[in-house]
């Protein structure tokens, strides 16, 4: 079954990157189909492994101040900035639905 | 000749002796860095600092305070690890610009225990790929293109075509790490294994490529792919040198909560000479389709090898073998949506003009940062994530972690000290070829023999072999239990004497490039 364009136009806002192209579609509908091989297996009784440390403790550490006091630091590598704050353009603005769009989707 | 030894053994010597300096030395590499510039092994070469590290080095030799056996020796490191001061960019526009703040762990211990680092190599874009092709600033040639050895197998060019068009493919992502000790422009580098990046070039560049036990080495400061599955890898011109890297870079780090807290104890490698009491394990599955029937029969003699000196030799099976790259592939894809969020242009990186909004200002500063592999990796990822995917897919995938893992409990539960397998289905391929298919198909293809270890999170090992039919380097693997990299190392050190690969040699080189390279010789090494 081929991904819906509803589902495609849903993942390019989810993921704030866009397929470009036909190309692109092709791409996931043949990582779908290579991921659906996974539905060979059998699984029953099988609990998922997060983590192949999972029979560890996680180390945790006291709650003290160690470091900081880099904000000068961390500004460097932003291109935009007032004092100590990194500059965005308008929030609450979504972007424009499927039909508003002028996007390869729109074509197929 | 001391560029070619041991660091243990030789290097380290020569340094505390005065024979040669930790100036000398990085003087030496940086030269041999400029001269096998087509190789493109490194984005960027740390000319200023690293002579400086030498300089203070070398002081500390004079007065006879050297901090250790790394102390003046010449590293490199993969440009997915933070290095203070210096741009790394993980080979993306994305991050192009971008000077860390700060330095990983394992580039902090290495700084710390005196090594100079020379530059930050190339690989593939944000470590997707086993090619090291697929960077913004183009692929990596492997230096055996240019050996004697794999010259004088090839068919000989007519005079009208370019001479070198037939070069051949590192191996990815780690293919610049690879590359640069390989062609001895340092002594050791730092590249990152997911899926196979550290071995698989290792193997195709005819170095040591180890990946470590998950949870032993710190990823404070790695640009992550795969949390639950990264691992700083170690590329070395012998075993030995591999394991004087793992005992500076291997211990808890408390700014990594994946790091395991056991007390980790540096080791020397025995010389081992009585096998008898090992039992090596050949795991079936290994002989995939596609393997050549070149590396098979290498393979069998290893396993021969070991037989002839008394080892135990067993056929065994890891049966979920073939569904580690599906599993691989939804996991791999899923985490890098989550980990790739953080690009959106504000704190960091590439930041697009767009300013209508900040939605839109994200999705044009991802669009012009990532390339087509990443960007597809993304989307694919967030698809296994969506709500009616996430059990199907992604838990699914989970689930079969945990066969893949089982697997080799089981196997290493049956009396099997060490697997030895193949670690790529064929030798390094010529670059126009490797590029006929696309990163997702290449990368499901050569992964194969690897990613199994990332998904157990076991220790693996790539040991130059021996040259194939073409002339290039041919590796076998060996995958241990968790957390014995000692007995991993001193089988594989075993047998990188039983084996004695040749050493690459390295032919002068003529361009007739107008365009960035200039007529250059390469090195000699005699």
């Amino acid at each position: 079954q081929k991904v819906s364009v509803e589902v495609l136009h849903h993942l390019e806002h989810l993921a704030l990157v866009d397929f470009r192209d036909s190309e692109g579609v092709e791409r996931l509908q043949k990582a779908i189909q290579f991921a659906d091989q996974l539905h060979e297996v059998n699984t029953d009784g099988v609990e998922p492994m997060d983590s192949v440390l999972e029979d560890r403790c996680l180390y945790l550490r006291e709650d003290d101040v160690t470091e900081g006091n880099c904000t000068k630091e961390l500004l460097k590598n932003a291109r935009e900035k007032v004092e100590e704050y990194f500059v965005a353009p308008p929030g609450n603005i979504p972007l424009p639905k499927l039909e508003e769009q002028d996007t390869f989707l729109q074509g197929s | 000749a001391a560029l070619k030894g041991g660091l243990r053994s030789q290097v380290s010597a020569a340094l505390k002796e005065g024979r040669v300096t930790p100036t000398e030395l990085c003087q030496r590499c940086l030269a041999l860095i400029k001269s096998t510039k087509f190789l493109n092994a490194y984005i960027t070469v740390a000319e200023e600092t690293a002579l400086k590290q030498a300089k203070e080095s070398e002081e500390r030799y004079k007065r006879g305070q050297p901090l250790g056996i790394l102390d003046g020796i010449p590293v490199a490191v993969k440009d997915n690890f933070n290095t203070a001061g210096i741009e790394t960019t993980c080979a993306s526009n994305m991050l192009k610009g971008y000077i860390s703040p700060y330095n990983a762990t394992v580039v902090q211990k290495l700084l710390d225990q005196g090594a100079v680092l020379l530059g930050k190599t190339n690989l593939d874009e944000f470590a997707m790929g086993s090619g090291s092709t697929d960077g913004v600033f183009g692929p990596v040639r492997n230096p055996w293109s240019y050996s004697k050895q794999y010259k004088e197998k090839s068919v000989p060019k007519s005079h009208s075509e370019d001479e070198d068009s037939n070069w051949v493919i590192t191996g990815g992502s780690s293919g610049g790490s690879a590359a640069a000790v390989s062609s001895f422009t340092c002594f050791a580098a730092l590249g990152s294994d997911t899926g196979g990046s550290t071995r698989n070039p290792a193997a195709h560049c005819g170095v040591v490529g180890l990946k470590p036990t998950y949870g032993l080495i710190s990823r404070h400061g790695l640009i992550p792919l795969v949390n639950s599955m990264d691992v700083p890898g170690i590329l070395t011109r012998c075993v030995d040198d591999a394991a004087v890297l793992l005992g500076s870079l291997a211990g808890h780090d408390p700014k990594d909560s994946t790091t395991i807290q056991d007390h980790f104890k540096p080791f020397e490698l025995p010389n081992l000479t009585d096998v008898s009491k090992l039992s090596i394990g050949i795991p079936k599955e290994y002989h995939a389709p596609g393997l050549s029937s070149e590396i098979l029969a290498l393979w069998s003699k290893a396993a021969d090898l070991f037989k002839n000196a008394g080892a135990k030799v067993v056929e065994v099976s890891l049966p979920h073998t073939r569904y580690s790259i599906v599993c691989y592939h939804v996991l791999c894809t899923a985490e890098v949506a989550s980990n790739m969020a953080r690009f959106d242009g504000l704190e960091y990186g590439h930041r697009s003009d767009k300013k209508e909004s900040t939605e839109s200002m994200y999705a044009a500063t991802r669009r012009e940062g990532f390339n087509d592999v990443v960007r597809g990796r993304i989307l694919s990822g967030n698809y296994f994530l969506l709500k009616q995917n996430y059990e199907k897919y992604f838990v699914k995938a989970l689930k079969v972690r945990r066969l893949i893992a089982n697997d080799f409990v089981k196997v290493f539960r049956s009396g099997v000290d060490i697997l030895l397998t193949p670690t790529t289905l064929n030798d390094a391929a010529p670059y126009m070829e490797f590029i006929q298919e696309d990163n997702r198909t290449r990368s499901a293809q050569d992964d194969i023999l690897t990613q199994a270890a990332n998904m157990a999170g076991l220790p693996a090992i790539n040991v130059p072999t021996a040259l194939s039919d073409r002339g290039l380097p041919v590796g076998l693997q060996f995958i241990g239990r968790s957390f014995q990299e000692k007995q991993l190392l001193t089988v594989a050190k075993w047998f990188e004497k039983q084996v004695q690969f040749p050493m690459i040699q390295l032919e002068e080189v003529k361009r007739h490039d107008h365009s960035v390279f200039q007529h250059q010789k390469s090195a000699s090494f005699s």
